[in-house]
């Protein structure tokens, strides 16, 4: 790898694998010198030093003619007709959210076939991504299949291999369900150093949806699927790649994995596996099959390209964790995050997301001081399992230095973990299955830093 | 089977009565797959070779067919980190005889390649035939895989020069795959206890709330020189609410100072040749080499212009028949697209390749 095309402070050429040494160290020699004294220093002195009290809203003044000309000049809308009904047939967001898009983390991929693009987390909010900006992960492009034409065959150990069109798949009694998919390399470029700039492209390859579709568990009993030695399932893809990878033939008995023809409330979009995607609750994306062509009943994992080259987890001596699926427990705030500017000091709401591979979110806590003291946030309904949970919590902001951070813990009481803890464990080379706590520094200016402490 | 207890007989058959009526249960959906089907998309290859075809192939054919339809993404020698990662570096003789690869545990080793990385040989004959090569999956022959397949593992030295890979051998090849050794499945993140896993999570923070034993210290922080390497973050953000997005095309601002609530400006389209143009790059795939403003394997269509623009004859001849030597060692090879498509690129390349 050359030098002069590499852009310290991001990651170069990685998919999925080379975090650029060189820039590595650039940023790091970055951080040590000066300017972490600086932060210190400045936070240092905020936690010692009494709050100042706080100014007045400055951001909305009384003009000097005595009132908002918002107000006393009656606008167009007020005074004119509007426009009629369907004028366009599928409406789209208003012309002013024009900013709100998924986007590429730049020199990531060098294709965008098998490349990502991120879900704007800091411009959403609830916990349903809007199906236009669900993040995108493609191994080979995708595609927009004909739905007439798609067929989902299962095969192997059952009593006789079927074939299903859409028609009958559709014909058959259908749950709906909320479920987040999380990459298993979300946060991946965070690992060793910080290396992007906001949430967007720290956290943005999660997103969740209401699903609707078949339990796969109803199409392995009408194949007359060996449900006892059969314990695996290879689930394949219709497109270039056919991604191919293992699920446990445990977690489709319990019936909460689904064969999805349906998201929030209309059909899959192309770029999310239209017209049939596996939905596997809990589990790493790259298990949700996209294109769902087929399903084959076995004995063994099949070590496909996704589990044994890619999604493999390296550990500091080497040996790397394979069949890694769960998305451990994990949150991120997204309002106030990386890259957005405070307005004003004073009220604001601290919102964010926590999700669970294991089940419920059970509380989220939210520190302002850099993870010294912690306050309970309030959990926003619905609470569901394997689904993105919604946090908020007041915070006053004195214009001072801060640090905000989430921490989440599930319903089997595992809490999210620090940097400091997980790369104890799984070194700072482990690319997928990041789920530290993330630290946002709210400097002085009302700017949002993304920062890893120490 | 005549050694089953009865017990055992009785359950299974109940299982069996238990299906027939989940058969019975959907009337007219799904059908029997026939013979041919099944054998068209049951294309998998197992680590215990489950489904690997019969057939050979030799690293010499291997090394014709990587050259013609494979080289110009991974490089002649699978080295290649212009395109992909690399396939093939970092494995050594040792590494052969112990099945684990040592550069795995350096910290300061530069990347890791396939090679590295792959512990059953079964996953790279699998992957090869299902989705190789990159612009045209499923094309390759089964000797061409076998063939493939033998090349890739004779320049990582797993095999000789001379090998010709089979059914009959791939087992003995497993047995001096370099990382063959090298995976684990003692974790807590697969779901079932299929894989002899455990059940604890390895984390285990703990909820404290008061006077925590922490360090507020700032460890990392993107420097100044990146603050717009992802684009004006001020275009990222809505443009109503408690924050903006930070202006980074300008220096931070100034503590203390309030953000005007400015009006909000209408988005800009883009032109309508530059839509048609790119949905030509996207459905012939030319996006897999060029980027736009941007060099992949080939050159930037930017700069493509800037080298030939106004020259559309010749454009769209070089797009039809392929380039060498002109931007690189790498070449393009001939495309097969209608002549109205390419002129209509190079019309767009030759105009200065407007996104």
């Amino acid at each position: 790898m050359t030098q002069d095309n590499v852009m310290p402070g991001r990651v170069h050429k990685a998919p999925e694998n080379f975090l650029d040494p060189q820039g590595i160290r650039t940023v790091l020699a970055q951080a040590r010198e000066g300017r972490r004294s600086f932060i210190r220093q400045a936070f240092a002195a905020a936690a010692a030093g009494i709050a100042a009290p706080v100014a007045l809203a400055e951001g909305n003044p009384i003009p000097s003619e005595g009132g908002d000309p918002n107000i006393l000049k009656l606008p167009e809308h007020s005074t004119g007709l509007g426009q009629g009904v369907a004028t366009d047939g599928y409406g789209k967001p208003s012309k002013y959210e024009s900013n709100i898009q998924r986007r590429q983390s730049p020199g990531l991929t060098q294709t965008t076939q098998a490349s990502v693009s991120f879900a704007p987390l800091q411009s959403l909010f609830g916990i349903v991504t809007p199906s236009g900006l669900h993040f995108e992960r493609h191994h080979q492009g995708w595609w927009d299949v004909d739905p007439s034409k798609h067929r989902l065959m299962i095969n192997g150990m059952v009593k006789a291999a079927k074939v299903f069109t859409l028609d009958e798949i559709m014909r058959l009694p259908s749950v709906s369900r909320f479920h987040f998919i999380e990459c298993g390399a979300n946060t991946a470029v965070e690992w060793g150093n910080v290396a992007v700039p906001t949430v967007q492209y720290t956290h943005g390859m999660i997103s969740c949806s209401e699903f609707t579709g078949v339990p796969l568990i109803t199409l392995l009993e009408l194949a007359g699927a060996d449900l006892k030695k059969g314990k695996f399932v290879l689930a394949e893809g219709a497109d270039g790649s056919s991604m191919t990878r293992t699920i446990p033939m445990s977690q489709i008995t319990s019936g909460e994995v689904i064969v999805a023809f349906g998201q929030n409330g209309e059909m899959l979009r192309p770029e999310n596996g239209y017209p049939l995607r596996l939905v596997v609750p809990g589990i790493q994306g790259v298990s949700w099959v996209k294109y769902l062509r087929r399903i084959e009943v076995g004995d063994m994992p099949w070590a496909a390209k996704d589990e044994a080259v890619h999604y493999i987890d390296l550990m500091p001596d080497g040996s790397h964790r394979q069949y890694t699926n769960i998305q451990e427990i994990k949150s991120v705030v997204t309002t106030p995050s990386g890259g957005q500017v405070l307005l004003d000091k004073g009220f604001y709401n601290i919102s964010g997301l926590a999700w669970s591979g294991r089940g419920k979110v059970k509380q989220v806590d939210v520190s302002v001081d850099g993870g010294r003291n912690w306050r309970p946030a309030r959990l926003e309904t619905p609470v569901l399992s394997k689904a993105l949970t919604r946090f908020n919590i007041d915070w006053v902001w004195d214009g001072k230095p801060a640090i905000v951070q989430s921490r989440a813990v599930d319903e089997t009481g595992h809490v999210q973990p620090t940097y400091r803890q997980l790369r104890g464990l799984r070194g700072t080379r482990s690319i997928y299955h990041n789920n530290a706590i993330q630290s946002w520094l709210v400097s002085e200016s009302g700017e949002v830093k993304n920062v890893q402490l120490s | 089977m005549s050694s089953f207890p009865k017990a055992l007989i009785a359950i299974a058959l109940a299982a069996l009565a238990g299906s027939v009526l989940a058969q019975d249960k959907y009337p007219g959906i799904g059908r029997d797959a026939t013979a041919r089907e099944v054998a068209a998309w049951d294309i998998d290859v197992r680590p215990d070779f489950k489904g690997l075809p019969a057939g050979s192939g030799s690293a010499t054919k291997g090394q014709d067919v990587w050259e013609a339809k494979c080289a110009h993404c991974h490089g002649v020698f699978g080295e290649s980190n212009e395109v992909f990662a690399p396939l093939i570096g970092g494995t050594t003789a040792k590494d052969i005889e112990t099945g684990r690869v040592a550069n795995l545990s350096r910290t300061d080793y530069p990347g890791r390649t396939t090679i590295m990385k792959v512990a059953t040989v079964s996953t790279l004959w699998d992957y090869i035939n299902r989705a190789m090569p990159w612009n045209n999956p499923k094309t390759l022959t089964t000797e061409e895989v076998y063939a493939v397949t033998a090349y890739l593992l004779s320049l990582a030295n797993v095999v000789p020069d001379n090998f010709v890979l089979s059914d009959k051998n791939i087992a003995d090849v497993q047995k001096r795959m370099p990382n063959r050794n090298g995976m684990t499945a003692r974790h807590a993140m697969w779901p079932g206890n299929e894989l002899g896993g455990v059940a604890k999570p390895d984390t285990a923070n703990v909820r404290c709330m008061k006077d925590c034993a922490t360090e507020p210290k700032v460890a990392s922080l993107l420097p100044d020189f990146a603050r717009n390497a992802h684009g004006n973050l001020a275009d990222q953000n809505r443009l109503i609410g408690p924050q903006r997005g930070a202006d980074t095309t300008r220096p931070e601002r100034k503590a203390g100072t309030v953000i005007a609530q400015a009006p909000v400006e209408a988005p800009k389209p883009a032109p309508d040749g530059a839509k048609a143009a790119q949905a030509l790059l996207a459905k012939h795939a030319c996006t897999a080499c060029h980027g736009i403003d941007r060099k992949i394997v080939g050159p930037a269509f930017t700069d493509i212009a800037k080298k030939h623009g106004d020259k559309v004859d010749y454009l769209a001849g070089r797009i039809k028949a392929g380039s060498a030597g002109v931007w690189g060692p790498i070449p393009m090879p001939a495309q097969s697209l209608p002549d109205a498509d390419a002129r209509a690129i190079a019309v767009w390349i030759a105009k200065g390749a407007a996104k």
